[in-house]
């Protein structure tokens, strides 16, 4: 390596050398860089304001605080057409952060599986989901959603709704499901099950620390059942069943009560999953496929069985290379789910266009979608960069 | 006293500094005429109201204004740049200059008149928020649609109306908001909705794409006022005349029987004033526009008068057939009234 100071070793820096020395002119050039960056941002802004002022328009964020006056159909949190634009927004954000979540995790363990099974022995299964990757990973999303859509909407009409014990039924309008009606004492029942979820990730640790000193192994699968279900369902029988269900009935025009799924959140939930799943298949066989053979004839050596092999050998391993590139397919999943707004699932950015028209404040309501969709990929960036951190190779 | 003096030193002042605001915009003539072309807002397609013809041509009720208004101003019919807009992007594209004049099915309400800096200078169509539905559900009244599910097309004032409706009447509703048409015809048609609602040209419209139009009827109820019409920047006040009495001359025509085969022969004169006055025969008003003597005749020879232009596109020689209803003369039961040319 050359060195890149300048020579004599001096130690003065010579303005007028400054172009013959590639650090000094790096460090120029990068100024030059940002200071024409900036004046271009500065520009578009004044120029902004300039001409929203010219325009008559008023600008600012106070619209969010006036009646929006539309209703709008799957709310996670109070709200109704008296409620304000900005709780409106609320409604929409928390709508858009339900299907990425849903999403996520169906199209993680749809990824998971297809790509495990892509690898498989098996000709037919290999190919067949060969078959389906290629087909999923190459065909846009928009069309994907829609197409769900579609399927959905070609289920039985309302009146010939599909029923599941006259308790939940299916139709072109959604899912109906009971809802659970919480009655006094079901808050005990509530708390074991916390409680035992607690105690399982205790008994975990434990039986870990006991494998590692003694190697015996701890049936912690069974205790957890026992510990998240079994008790507080003792525990529930005992109090007297304190849990009511409000079942969905047949009205003049629809299903009444119970709980709503729309067909719009499981056509987009559907076609997001599938297509993230696909991309994620691919990631998880190039990880597999990225720990070398003999680990795996290794592991047989010592006895290890084929699936405890994958879940203790390859996968650990593999996971390191899978992580990063899960990622960004996490990210366009929550970004393509704007897409929402074809099919009608009322997601920030469907209820935003709304309050867009309504108000007037293109600029405003545009700058907010930008706001919301960059502070949920940074927060998922954070969280699978910690994740990544975790169950990196740690290196002595 | 010497407050009363500040006071009306700063409204003065404010004049002088709105006015000279004013004055820097007041060249919307101008710079169409420098152009030589007039770019006018449209819909991206509605059946009657902007849709092309055969020839690949931009055609239909909202669009025969903008020829009128071309042919007005420029002296031919055909020099206008069309920009396509939907229900999103109108009002930045006029906001912007992106546009001239703004011809698409647009709602005039107070924010959009006071907020956003817009005037609308006429209705050119009495429109109404109305409900389709099928006539197997057996109902005959919108106000009957306790718990039904609604679909709606977004980006409209629809979303509001349907809202305030259903909140005076005391019933409730699933609204099932789509962006657009096409999709959202295609869930009622699935049923998954059980009724569409939309502006009632905009229903009549739709139902004659329908299979079997006779199974589905629209609701008596007329939900809410939509007074539709061209809209310009404010602050124009000049170019917003222009526009405005683009527009009553098409309806004055109409009163006055000036029609499009007859509208050059009665420009030589006539022994009926306001017609000589309009058409440029009499008096000055082209002049006082900025345009010249001839504008009306052109506007009129463009597309017709207003009984031709909605007759061909929405009436009763279109598929929409649509009837005047409230937009005949006022001399015929409706409520489609000019100030006079004087």
């Amino acid at each position: 390596m050359s060195k890149k100071a300048a020579p004599g070793g001096s130690g003065g820096f010579d303005i007028s050398r400054a172009w013959t020395d590639e650090r000094a002119r790096g460090v120029i050039f990068q100024l030059l860089l940002v200071l024409g960056l900036a004046l271009l941002a500065a520009f578009i802004v004044s120029n902004t304001i300039t001409n929203l002022r010219e325009a008559g328009l008023s600008s600012g964020y106070g619209f969010l605080f006036d009646t929006s006056a539309f209703d709008i159909n799957q709310r996670l949190v109070e709200y109704s057409s008296t409620s304000t634009y900005g709780q409106a927004f609320v409604v929409g954000a928390l709508n858009t952060i339900l299907v990425a979540v849903m999403g996520v995790v169906t199209a993680t363990v749809i990824g998971f599986v297809a790509g495990v099974l892509r690898l498989s022995n098996n000709f037919l299964v290999s190919r067949i989901v060969a078959a389906w990757v290629e087909f999923t990973r190459n065909v846009p999303v928009l069309l994907q959603i829609i197409f769900w859509w579609l399927i959905m909407l070609a289920l039985p009409r309302v009146r010939d709704s599909i029923s599941f014990g006259d308790a939940a039924f299916l139709n072109n309008r959604g899912i109906f499901l009971p809802a659970p009606i919480f009655e006094d004492g079901s808050a005990i029942v509530l708390a074991l099950i916390l409680v035992g979820v607690v105690a399982t990730v205790a008994v975990r640790y434990w039986a870990r620390k006991r494998q590692d000193a003694t190697g015996r192994t701890f049936p912690v699968g069974w205790a957890g059942l026992g510990l998240i279900v079994g008790v507080p369902l003792i525990v529930y029988f005992a109090v007297g069943q304190p849990l009511d269900f409000d079942i969905p009935e047949k009205k003049k025009f629809n299903l009444k009560g119970g709980f709503n799924v729309t067909p719009e959140l499981v056509a987009l939930w559907l076609a997001l999953s599938t297509y993230t799943g696909a991309f994620i298949s691919e990631i998880v066989r190039a990880g597999i496929l990225s720990v070398s053979k003999g680990q795996t004839e290794a592991a047989g050596a010592l006895g290890l069985r084929r699936g405890l092999t994958m879940r203790k050998i390859i996968l650990p391993q593999a996971l390191r290379v899978i992580i990063p590139p899960m990622t960004s397919q996490y990210l366009n999943l929550t970004k393509n789910s704007s897409l929402a707004v074809a099919i009608g699932y009322q997601d920030i950015v469907s209820i935003g266009d709304t309050i867009l028209n309504q108000s007037g404040q293109a600029l405003e309501v545009i700058s907010l979608y930008m706001a919301f969709y960059l502070v949920l990929s940074l927060l998922t960036s954070a969280f699978m960069n910690w994740y990544n951190k975790r169950i990196a190779l740690v290196e002595r | 006293m010497s407050f009363r003096k500040i006071a009306g030193a700063i409204a003065v002042a404010g004049a002088l500094v709105a006015g000279g605001a004013m004055s820097g915009q007041a060249a919307t003539l101008d710079d169409v005429k420098a152009a030589g072309t007039l770019k006018c807002g449209i819909n991206t397609g509605l059946p009657g109201f902007a849709y092309t013809d055969d020839a690949g041509n931009w055609t239909g009720f909202d669009v025969a204004y903008c020829r009128a208004m071309a042919a007005a101003v420029l002296g031919d019919a055909n020099a206008i740049s069309f920009v396509n807009l939907t229900g999103k992007t109108r009002f930045p594209a006029l906001a912007s200059g992106e546009i001239d004049v703004l011809s698409r099915n647009t709602t005039w309400t107070f924010s959009r008149d006071v907020d956003l800096g817009f005037t609308f200078i006429g209705v050119s169509y009495y429109d109404g928020q109305g409900f389709i539905g099928r006539t197997a559900l057996g109902i005959g009244s919108a106000t009957e649609l306790d718990g039904a599910s609604v679909c709606i097309q977004t980006g409209t004032t629809t979303e509001l109306n349907l809202a305030d409706f259903f909140r005076v009447n005391g019933i409730s509703y699933e609204p099932v908001p789509i962006e657009t048409n096409a999709e959202a015809r295609a869930a009622y048609e699935a049923e998954r909705c059980d009724v569409y609602t939309t502006d009632a040209s905009g229903l009549a419209a739709t139902r004659t794409t329908f299979e079997d139009p006779s199974q589905h009827m629209v609701f008596p109820e007329i939900v809410s006022k939509e007074p539709l019409g061209p809209l310009v920047r404010q602050g124009d006040d000049q170019w917003a005349d222009i526009a405005r009495w683009t527009l009553n001359a098409l309806i004055t025509a109409e009163e006055l029987g000036v029609t499009q085969a007859n509208v050059a022969e009665m420009a030589n004169g006539t022994d009926h004033p306001e017609i000589n006055r309009m058409l440029g025969s009499e008096g000055s008003l082209g002049e006082m526009l900025g345009l010249d003597a001839q504008w009306a005749v052109r506007a009129i020879a463009a597309e017709g008068n207003y009984a031709e232009i909605f007759d061909r596109y929405i009436g009763k020689d279109s598929p929409l057939a649509l009837g005047r209803g409230l937009n005949a003369l006022y001399t015929d039961g409706g409520i489609l009234y000019s100030p006079p040319f004087r």
